[in-house]
Parts: structure tokens; C-alpha cells; sequence
């Protein structure tokens, strides 16, 4: 059976070259970074390698890169790392579970939390973050892209009002990093974190961008890695695939490359809203990430449709999966004021680098018919009727 | 598939016969939805929707090489089963959740989403048989071999669509020769303990999880204490509140007399809770009400059957009649003890499921 994967906003495939560039590291360059003989010395100089190849992405020091094991612990070390007991953190609705859940384990352990609202375009507004700001908030952490519908927030405004406020401001790019161009002094951000696997690097690999000067607090105590802000022996294949990836994202995103992504994406959705009826594009009225596009089929089971797609050869995705594997409502999609029953019906697809103009073919060939299979099926559905016209 | 020993089973049987198959497990219940609230677990483990029970589900779909899905029916769950529970038993009633859940989620829900993902039948691990009856032109829903394990008392709601859509591959089997079957695929929860109570009830108290349930909905029990009374009215105490109590209950009524007293009748409107002797428990009739017919498409004329009135009684004489709309009226040949508002009355003809109804 052919199979089509458009969900690389869960995870994307390792590219060839990037697989390439990490394979001596498995077995024969396989030295631990902190050693100082030979073999040390080899894997070291890898390191460091990607670690500026990351930071030519985000356009930082290399200095300022800290590796992880991915976006999650990137997202717990800011949010734990730059806050105190006793600080107020603002953050948004729509935030991944990896900084929703850390501000939540944080408020439990004395600091406070707002939570702000976003509007039907799935938009944080910058006015309401200054409104937000108390004397003790230590902490700004909104997203740049987000995940389920590709929305990019206004985080150059919110870098401001956190400069000029002079508070601490963290934002996640997760969902961000290699598909737009991320400039950390435009964005004057004070932490940001990425993730190797969403970039088509290997999974279990990430890295946290920490401005010189800024204080961290770290989540593990052990060794003198990372400058003392993460311990642990470095995962060297993972952080050399995460820098030879942040070097082809950056190669193609100073070549405009990424219109070609879009360009397929246009076309899925186009194809998709001219074949189907009654389907909206959640988040499309406001800038979007190119490889991202979340629709809303009315009167059907996102769930359903995920499942028949996939016995049908096409990977998507639709909220979040819980720990029984089960789909839950999108929280993002619920804070942009949609109905449980119409966050259940919305779907995601995530295109990625290796997605073909055959597979955007395959997709719009298979959906249309799916849904409409469903629909005839659903209890909740009945066809509107023509209105005859006066 | 629920992780446990008679739906691996199943889907082990008809992969090894060569059916296309879609394995998929209902997710239901958070079993930690309730935990740390007055008197419920830490944690709850081993019980339907468990995510133990996810993981063995899965690794059954695995390793027979299925494609295995969870699907999320939390909010029917709980509008059409969990809340009526709680409702029924506030209203002075017995209910049966698994019946429940079988009309509105098992056969009905997932038959809806098995359907639009291209499945044409739903196959479970319940012991009852399903064929279509040329003679009577229907879909019958029959006793299992095995007799001790016998569901079909829960599947009595199941309509001639659904029947004709449902495979019960172990209506033929002991389930001993379940077991057996799982070994012999190499399933590792051959050996698995049977589930016996109320999946999402944990320990069976299920006046603690109502209790728990109200206060995590921000609602308080409603007041239902009032009189005790005896079966000639007269008022002899008071009791804390009838979702306490279910017909044909001895202990815990909080009064001393001479003679053993026993609930006889619960009045929902009065608050009322009428005790009596044993024999007062006996009666010879029954009303039911949202009927559901099976082997015949109405009854037209009084008909001689055996009347099934809990899931752990022996089915008893008796001759069926519509008495109303929607309702059917049982009269037995020997008085029936505890006949129970809230559960289900199901008909018998030899094997054969005519119908059943909820007692009134």
C-alpha cells in the first residue's frame, strides 16, 4: 500500500544527508565530548560544530546554545530555570503541554501563572501581556508558531513590551525553527527553545537558545556540561544531526526554499475547500508557518477521519494524544472559541521536506471521498439541501 | 478490545481465519478522573480503560500484526451511561451501566465509527450467539454454550441492524477453552482475572463514587433522606438517603425488630423507603417499559416465556403481554423475590433473547 505522512509537526523524517553526517558518530567517532584524549577531542570538536551551526540559525553566540534531549526539556529548563519562587509567569492558552504543564508544576511549587486567552485567529494579543505584567512577573513565555494550527504570534511585539519592562521572555519556536527565519535579537527574547525532530534531525535532541548574561537555574545536577546549565553526557549523534540540520534549514531559508512548501500547502487546502463542503481553515486568517494547515470538516469525528485516512494509506493528526492513545479535544483550538464537537472535527496536516507534489496528489484524491464517507455515515449529519432560488 | 482474555481471544481467532481486521479499544473512563476525591483510590489499576489494560490491548493487536486504534468516547460515556447511573440510583432505582453501555456505546457509537472507517461488522468478546433466522425473517440474539458466562441479559437492547452488523465468536466456547485459545496464540494475558464489577465504579461502593462524582461536578448530593416506613404505612424511622438502598436489602436499615425486615419498595417521589418481612418481597408481576424486541417484531398475543429480572437469576416462568405503549406486563407462574426498578427484565424462549425491557 502507498503511504503519504503529513504529520511532520508531530515528527519528521531524518534527511540522508543528515543521517549521513551522524553515522560515524554511532560507532567510530564515538569518544565522549569531556574526555581529553583523542577520541575526546574528535567528538568535542563535533559538538561545538553544530553548536554554531544552531546558532547561525537562530542568529545568536554559540555560546548562548545549550543541547538537550529535545523541545520538552528545552521548555522546562526556561520556564523552571528562569524563575524564582514568589515570580509571576504570563503565559498563553494555546502553549504546548511542554510549557502549559511546566507553568502548572510551577505554580504548585509558589509561582504565580496567567494564562492568556487568544482570539478566533488564535492570536495572543501583545496589549493583553503588557496588561497582564504585575511587579513580580519574571517571565514571559509565549509561543512563536503553534503546533495543531501553524499561527505565528506576534512575538517581536511581546519582545518589546518585555524589554521595555525589562522581564525575562521566553518563547517556544519548536513548531518555528527551519520553517521561518528566526532572529533572536529581533525577537529579544531572553530564552527560546527548539526541537531536533521537528527539523527533520534525529528525535531525543534539542537545544535551548539562553541570552549571555541571563541567569539559569538547572534541572540536573552532575557534571560541568554545558556550561553548567545542562549535566549529563552530550547525546553526539543527535546534537550533530540537530546542527547538520539547522545548516540546510538555514541554507534554504536564506534561498526562499520555503515557498515551495507553502506553495503545496496552498494547494492541499485550496483543493480540499473547492472539493469539500463545509470545511473551514482553523487559524487561516493570520500568518501561518508554510507547512501547516488545520481544517474543520463539520459533523464528523476527527478521530474517524484520522483513522480511515491511515487504513487508507495517509498519515494526519487531530489534537493531542493522551497517554491511552486516545484523542482529547484540541485545548488550542477550544481557546480560539471553537466548539468541542468542532475542535473534534478539525484535522491537521504537516507537510515536511520530503513531502512530493504526488503526495499532495494522493492526499486530495483520498479526502474528499473519506469524508464524504463519513459524513453519510454520521448520525450527526444531514446533507443541506439546496435552497431553490426566487 | 478491551486487554482482556475473551477480546484478544476473539481477535486472534478471526485474524487466524483470515478476516481483515481493525483492532479498536473504546477509551471510556479516566480512572484517575476521581482519585484523591473523599473515599476513591490513588490508583486504579487493572480495570477497564486502564491504561494497563490500553497497553495489553495493544500489544495483543501487535503481535497478531493488526492495525489497533483508541478511540475516545469519554463524553457519550458519560452522558449516556455515568450520569444515568447516578440519576437512577438518586431516583430510588437499581440501574445497569452495562447495558447501557452496550445500547449507546458498544453497539451503537463504535458500530458508527467501525462503519466509517470501512469495518462492515463489530466482533466482541461477549459470550451469546447472534444468527439470522430465515423462518422468522430475523436477527436472533441466542444464549452461549457456555451457560455461567451467558451476557446476553446485557444485550437484550441490541436492534435487528445492529444484531445483523455484531459476530460473537465466543458464542460456542467455554471459557476455559478461551484461555486455552489465547495460550495457544501466545497472548500474554492468557491468564489474565476475569472483570467483574462496574468498570468505572472502583471496589464496587458505588455510593462512594457517586459521592465523588457530585463534588468533582460541583453539585451536592441532593437531599433524599426521609421515613422509614412499613408495608401498612406505618412511619418507623428515618434513613439517610434511598440512593443508599436497593430492593430486597437486609443490613443497614438501622432499625431493631423482632422479625428480619428487608426493603421491599423505594418511592422516589416520596423519599420513602417501605420495609417489610421476606415474604413481602415476593411478587407475582412485573411492568417494563422501553421494550426492545428481538426474535419477533411485535406482540400481538400474550406469549409463554421466562423472564430473566437480574443478571445473576434464574430465568422463571412466565406468560408476557403489552400492557401500554412501550411496556410490557409479566406475570409469573411463582412469585419472583426482589423484583428491582431500574434493572432489566429480558424474555426467554429456551436460548432464544424475544426481548426485554426496564422494570418499572
Amino acid at each position: 500500500m502507498r503511504r503519504v505522512y503529513l504529520d511532520n509537526n508531530a515528527t519528521t523524517p531524518v534527511l540522508p544527508e543528515i543521517f549521513e553526517a551522524m553515522r560515524p558518530y554511532f560507532a567510530d567517532q564515538f569518544g565522549n565530548a569531556s574526555s581529553i584524549h583523542h577520541y575526546g577531542q574528535d567528538t568535542r570538536a563535533a559538538v561545538e560544530s553544530a553548536r554554531e551551526s544552531v546558532a547561525a540559525l537562530l542568529r545568536c553566540r554559540a555560546s548562548e546554545v545549550v543541547f538537550t534531549s529535545g523541545g520538552t526539556e528545552a521548555d522546562n529548563l526556561a520556564i523552571a530555570g528562569l524563575t524564582a519562587p514568589g515570580d509571576h509567569i504570563v503565559t498563553s492558552a494555546i502553549e504546548h503541554h511542554a510549557v502549559l504543564h511546566a507553568c502548572k508544576h510551577q505554580e504548585e511549587a509558589g509561582r504565580e501563572v496567567t494564562c492568556l486567552p487568544v482570539d478566533a485567529r488564535g492570536l495572543v494579543d501583545p496589549d493583553d501581556v503588557k496588561r497582564a505584567l504585575r511587579p513580580n512577573t519574571g517571565l514571559i513565555s509565549i509561543m512563536m508558531a503553534n503546533n495543531e494550527t501553524g499561527v505565528l504570534q506576534l512575538v517581536e511585539q511581546i519582545g518589546a513590551i518585555a524589554a521595555e519592562a525589562n522581564i525575562l521572555f521566553h518563547t517556544d519556536a519548536v513548531q518555528a525553527a527551519g520553517k521561518v527565519a528566526i532572529d533572536v535579537n529581533k525577537i529579544r527574547c531572553h530564552a527560546l527553545s527548539i526541537s531536533g525532530h521537528k527539523m527533520h534531525a534525529p528525535q531525543g535532541v534539542g537545544a535551548l537558545y539562553v541570552k549571555k548574561g541571563t541567569r539559569l537555574q538547572p534541572l540536573f545536577y552532575g557534571g560541568r556540561h554545558e556550561r553548567q546549565r545542562r549535566a549529563g553526557t552530550e547525546n553526539v549523534p543527535g546534537i550533530v544531526g540537530l546542527g547538520k540540520a539547522a545548516e540546510m534549514a538555514k541554507a534554504a531559508l536564506d534561498c526562499g526554499d520555503t515557498t515551495k512548501l507553502s506553495a503545496m500547502r496552498d494547494r492541499l487546502e485550496h483543493g480540499i475547500l473547492a472539493q469539500v463542503e463545509e470545511v473551514a481553515i482553523n487559524g487561516g486568517s493570520a500568518a501561518r508557518v508554510p507547512n501547516t494547515t488545520n481544517l474543520r470538516f463539520d459533523h464528523i469525528e476527527g478521530e474517524s477521519l484520522v483513522i480511515a485516512l491511515d487504513l487508507k494509506g495517509l498519515a494526519v493528526s487531530t489534537g493531542a494524544a493522551c497517554s491511552s492513545g486516545a484523542i482529547e479535544p484540541s485545548h488550542v483550538l477550544v481557546a480560539m472559541g471553537l466548539r468541542s464537537d468542532q475542535a473534534r472535527s478539525s484535522i491537521r496536516f504537516s507537510l515536511g521536506k520530503q513531502t512530493t507534489d504526488e503526495d499532495i496528489d494522493f492526499a486530495l484524491a483520498l479526502v474528499p471521498e473519506t469524508v464524504a464517507r463519513l459524513r453519510e455515515l454520521s448520525p450527526r449529519y444531514t446533507k443541506p439541501s439546496v435552497i431553490a432560488r426566487s | 478490545m478491551s486487554g482482556g482474555v475473551d477480546s484478544s481471544a476473539v481477535a486472534a481467532m478471526l485474524r487466524a481465519e483470515g478476516h481483515n481486521l481493525i483492532g479498536l479499544t473504546m477509551q471510556l473512563w479516566n480512572q484517575r478522573r476521581l482519585a484523591g476525591h473523599e473515599g476513591m483510590p490513588e490508583q486504579v489499576t487493572g480495570r477497564c480503560c486502564s491504561l494497563d489494560d490500553v497497553y495489553d490491548a495493544r500489544r495483543v493487536a501487535q503481535q497478531i500484526g493488526i492495525p489497533y486504534y483508541v478511540v475516545n468516547h469519554e463524553d457519550r460515556f458519560e452522558r449516556d451511561v455515568v450520569r444515568p447511573f447516578v440519576e437512577e440510583y438518586l431516583s430510588g432505582r437499581t440501574p445497569i451501566p452495562c447495558s447501557l453501555c452496550n445500547n449507546h456505546l458498544k453497539f451503537d457509537q463504535l458500530l458508527v465509527v467501525a462503519r466509517q472507517i470501512g469495518a462492515d461488522r463489530v466482533a466482541t468478546g461477549h459470550y451469546a450467539r447472534v444468527g439470522y433466522d430465515d423462518a422468522r425473517g430475523r436477527w436472533l440474539l441466542k444464549r452461549p454454550a457456555d451457560t455461567s458466562k451467558d451476557q446476553t441479559y446485557f444485550l437484550f437492547g441490541l436492534t435487528q441492524e445492529q444484531l445483523s452488523r455484531t459476530l460473537f465468536p465466543l458464542g460456542d466456547m467455554t471459557k476455559p477453552q478461551v484461555r486455552e485459545l489465547a495460550a495457544k496464540h501466545g497472548l500474554a494475558i492468557a491468564e489474565k482475572l476475569d472483570s467483574q464489577e462496574i468498570c468505572f465504579v472502583p471496589g464496587g461502593d458505588y455510593k462512594r463514587f457517586i459521592d465523588a462524582y457530585l463534588a468533582e461536578q460541583g453539585e451536592s448530593l441532593p437531599d433524599t433522606a426521609g421515613e422509614l416506613v412499613t408495608t401498612n404505612g406505618k412511619v418507623i424511622g428515618e434513613h439517610s438517603g434511598i440512593h443508599n438502598f436497593t430492593v430486597g436489602q437486609r443490613k443497614g436499615l438501622g432499625v431493631a425488630t423482632g422479625s428480619p425486615l428487608y426493603v421491599i419498595q423505594i418511592s422516589g417521589a416520596q423519599k420513602q423507603v417501605v420495609v417489610g418481612g421476606e415474604e413481602k418481597l415476593y411478587s407475582k408481576s412485573l411492568r417494563a417499559k422501553r421494550v426492545n424486541l428481538i426474535s419477533v417484531a411485535e406482540l400481538t398475543e400474550p406469549m409463554r416465556v421466562s423472564v430473566k429480572i437480574r443478571h445473576r437469576h434464574e430465568p422463571a416462568p412466565a406468560i408476557i403481554e403489552k400492557s401500554g405503549d412501550d411496556e410490557i406486563l409479566a406475570t409469573f407462574d411463582q412469585p419472583q423475590r426482589a423484583i428491582t426498578p431500574g434493572q432489566a427484565a429480558v424474555f426467554y424462549d429456551e436460548d432464544v433473547v424475544v426481548g426485554g425491557g426496564w422494570i418499572t
